[in-house]
């Protein structure tokens, strides 16, 4: 018979390390629909009839984020069989909150207590036989990270689930909020009292949604709560957590015994005084970051010349391996006698445009690697601690802060570590402006355009503004989608800063490999449709295969080119460039080598290094401003496909992904517009 | 007074909290409910947010959020 057992915890308590002790690589990552929110879910690796879910890491079941509507909901409407409640021993009075609340939902549950060896090293102790004796549910001591107690956790966690055995009712409240919840419980409509009894609890706590999920019952319930009060107090919310945290002081006086008592200082607070230190917090960052690129793209590793950092080395095994691939498939081809056009298809369109993406997707490994690293030691949330004074300005939290710096390098691991910000509406916020950080695929445009048409001594500060330009745009955006978008969600700062800890390397890797195979998977699609597609337009019209001025696309690029004249550049070059950037935008380089001058992408490229003209031909359609709004257009609108692919796998939606390109585009618009406008009265 | 008037090292008892809705909520649920005691550890480099101690763990809030924290100091 098979079982389905959800994990849940505080964040932070190693549940994802349990998670990935109990399923290995027999895990899949996807996605909470609507929201931005890892789906987790794997098979017990020593019993495949048990599934095991990983919900999102909360701190209660009260509807303030999304992370906890979906556990709650998962816990009260899915009815796993069990649920494992991961503890952080610790914090242990914090956890036990969430404790309580799983055990109100009177779902099977068992507790476990992690980071045992933490509480030993630090002298305290904590009675888990006592624990079970009060709480009525077994309570089992383990350390994730080293497998130890997992296996009888499991054991008693299946025998739960079979017995289907429910905790006792634990005695939190006092009589009249219990015969409250009775009186209520009459009055709604849930088949099962469990259901019933707990949505009075919720109801009396004010739980928004229950509140406003009840219809003809409302006033007979509101004037039950109106009596209560009378009694108990108007606040009755806090009055609840206030006897929930009550209990849990007498449940862990007789279970916890602490070596010392106070304020103990930890390792991680000694840490923290020199990584949070006033004056050495920002200089340290800087070099972590600093580090964190050179491993990922660095061609001189360690000032080493010409040794190659890791994701470099990954990256051009990936793209030898692909170009041989590549390479045999064409030979094949050839020998097979296929006609012109499948060849093409198959090289130029389908490995030429996914090797692109193929290519940096060992970048992307690395980067996510190192940042997942970060992330678990806790370090992370030092750096939001220390940012978070500039970036509430623009409604964003110090967490933005890594995803938005990872922008400059690629969008695509910067989207997913937008995963790591503490609400839903402050990820989609950022997901949304990312992309107008400028990537490293779109330098080669800002020097062709720099190397042609501005002057030497002008050439630095103009890519270095535009480089600005993004982050103004990114900052006003934010400013503007808080107002307009997201005027009901609030979105404060209160967060945990855990203890540092030396994340295990297994974890880390599994979760950064799941995470980029759902990119390839989900993002594949998407990237390997419309290279096709594009291939297709600009190499073919009605006559057959044709050179790309004769194309479809040119036709389409000729068509289009009056929705950019209030841009200042309506030629059709240059619309076609735009959309051949949309599968890279380092393409547009190309494109513009071909129609402007038939020169291939090589020769434009090292002229551009030389810091020639690379391609003074462009000058006929394009001055200083427009070639400024050019470039600010291709910045600012739609990323690569490959980065809509991460916006649509991490967003969760199509809706969303679609909300964020019209942003995107929207705004190039309007931006190129006010530059080609402005530009032309100053110059 | 309240939790952001504290420096870094005092300790207190929180009396109340005020601000209603979701905000207040969230402060409770993550342990800081009228009785307990806080000790405040350090202010961020850039002078906000403020880093407690709370129930055996370090919680950062903002000094906006920490307004809304009635305390009386030990």
């Amino acid at each position: 018979m098979s079982h389905i057992i959800a994990l849940a915890g505080n964040p932070n308590c190693g549940k994802t390390t349990l998670f990935n002790e109990l399923t290995g690589s027999k895990q899949h990552v996807g996605n909470w629909p609507g929201v931005t929110v890892d789906k987790k879910e794997g098979i017990y690796r020593n019993n495949k009839n048990i599934t095991i879910l990983d919900l999102p890491g909360t701190y209660s079941l009260s509807p303030y984020s999304a992370e906890e509507i979906i556990a709650r909901d998962y816990i009260v409407k899915e009815k796993p069989d069990a649920v494992i409640n991961i503890v952080d021993g610790t914090s242990i009075e914090r956890n036990l909150y969430l404790t309580l609340q799983i055990a109100e939902t009177r779902i099977p549950m068992v507790v476990a207590v992690n980071m045992m060896d933490e509480v030993e090293s630090r002298g305290d102790r904590i009675d888990c036989s006592k624990l079970s004796q009060e709480l009525g549910v077994p309570v089992i001591p383990i350390v994730a990270r080293s497998g130890k107690g997992i296996h009888e956790l499991m054991e008693a966690a299946i025998t739960v689930a079979k017995d289907h055995k429910v905790g006792k009712k634990l005695p939190v409240y006092d009589d009249q909020i219990i015969t409250a919840m009775e009186d209520i419980s009459e009055y709604l409509k849930d088949k099962q009292m469990e259901d019933r009894e707990w949505k009075a609890l919720k109801l009396i706590e004010g739980d928004e949604i229950i509140t406003e999920s009840l219809t003809n019952e409302k006033n007979a319930v509101e004037e039950i709560i109106k009596k209560l009060q009378e009694s108990e107090g108007e606040d009755l919310e806090a009055k609840i957590a206030d006897l929930r945290y009550h209990y849990i002081g007498k449940l862990v006086k007789k279970a916890v015994k602490k070596a010392k008592l106070g304020h103990v200082e930890t390792k991680s607070d000694k840490l923290d005084k020199i990584l949070t230190n006033r004056f050495l917090a920002l200089p340290i960052f800087a070099i972590v970051m600093y580090i964190l690129f050179a491993c990922t793209f660095s061609e001189n590793f360690l000032f080493i010349d010409g040794l190659p950092s890791l994701g470099v080395w990954l990256a051009g095994l990936v793209e030898d391996g692909w170009a041989a691939l590549s390479a045999a498939l064409e030979n094949f081809l050839v020998s097979a006698g296929a006609s012109d056009w499948i060849q093409s298809l198959v090289i130029s369109g389908i490995m030429d445009g996914i090797g692109a993406v193929a290519g940096f997707l060992p970048l992307v490994l690395v980067l996510f690697l190192l940042l997942s690293f970060l992330e678990d030691s806790g370090y992370m949330a030092r750096i939001a601690f220390v940012m978070d004074r500039i970036f509430r300005r623009f409604g964003l939290s110090g967490r933005s802060f890594i995803p938005l710096l990872m922008g400059f390098g690629c969008s695509v691991p910067a989207l997913m570590a937008s995963r790591t910000l503490e609400n839903d509406k402050d990820r989609k916020i950022t997901m949304m402006i990312t992309p107008f950080m400028s990537c490293g695929a779109k330098l080669p445009i800002y020097a062709m355009f720099a190397a042609t048409l501005f002057v030497n001594q002008n050439k630095t500060w103009i890519v270095f503004s535009i480089y600005m330009l993004g982050l103004v745009v990114a900052v006003i955006s934010a400013l503007i989608l808080n107002k307009f978008l997201f005027k009901d969600e609030s979105s404060n700062f209160i967060m945990e800063l855990p203890q540092y800890r030396i994340p295990t390397l297994k974890s880390v890797m599994i979760h950064a490999w799941e995470k980029i195979k759902g990119f390839a998977i989900k993002a594949g699609t998407i990237i390997f449709a419309s290279t096709v597609l594009i291939w297709f337009l600009s190499n073919f019209n009605f006559t057959g295969m044709v050179d790309m001025e004769e194309s479809f696309l040119a036709y389409i690029g000729n068509a289009i080119k009056f929705i950019f004249a209030p841009l200042g550049f309506a030629d059709w070059r240059a619309s076609v460039g735009v959309v051949t950037g949309w599968i890279a935008k380092e393409n547009i380089v190309a494109t513009f080598g071909q129609l402007f001058a038939g020169i291939d992408d090589e020769t434009m490229i090292e002229a551009i290094s030389a810091g020639e003209q690379a391609l003074p031909q462009i000058t006929s359609v394009f001055n200083g401003v427009t070639a400024y709004a050019y470039m600010a257009f291709n910045l600012l609108c739609m990323p690569c496909f490959a980065a809509v692919g991460a916006i649509r796998r991490e967003m969760g939606s199509m809706k969303w992904t679609l909300r964020a390109v019209a942003f995107q585009m929207i705004t190039a618009y309007i931006v190129a517009l006010l530059i080609n406008v402005i530009g032309n009265l100053i110059f | 007074m309240t939790l952001n008037d504290l420096k870094p090292g005092q300790e207190g008892k929180v009396i109340s909290i005020r601000e209603k809705g979701t905000l207040r909520r969230r402060i409770m649920d993550m342990g800081v409910t009228p009785g307990v005691s806080v000790k405040v550890i350090k202010v961020a480099p850039l002078g906000d947010p403020m880093e407690i101690n709370v129930r055996g763990y370090e919680l950062s809030l903002r000094k906006d959020e920490a307004k809304q924290i009635q305390v009386e100091m030990k």
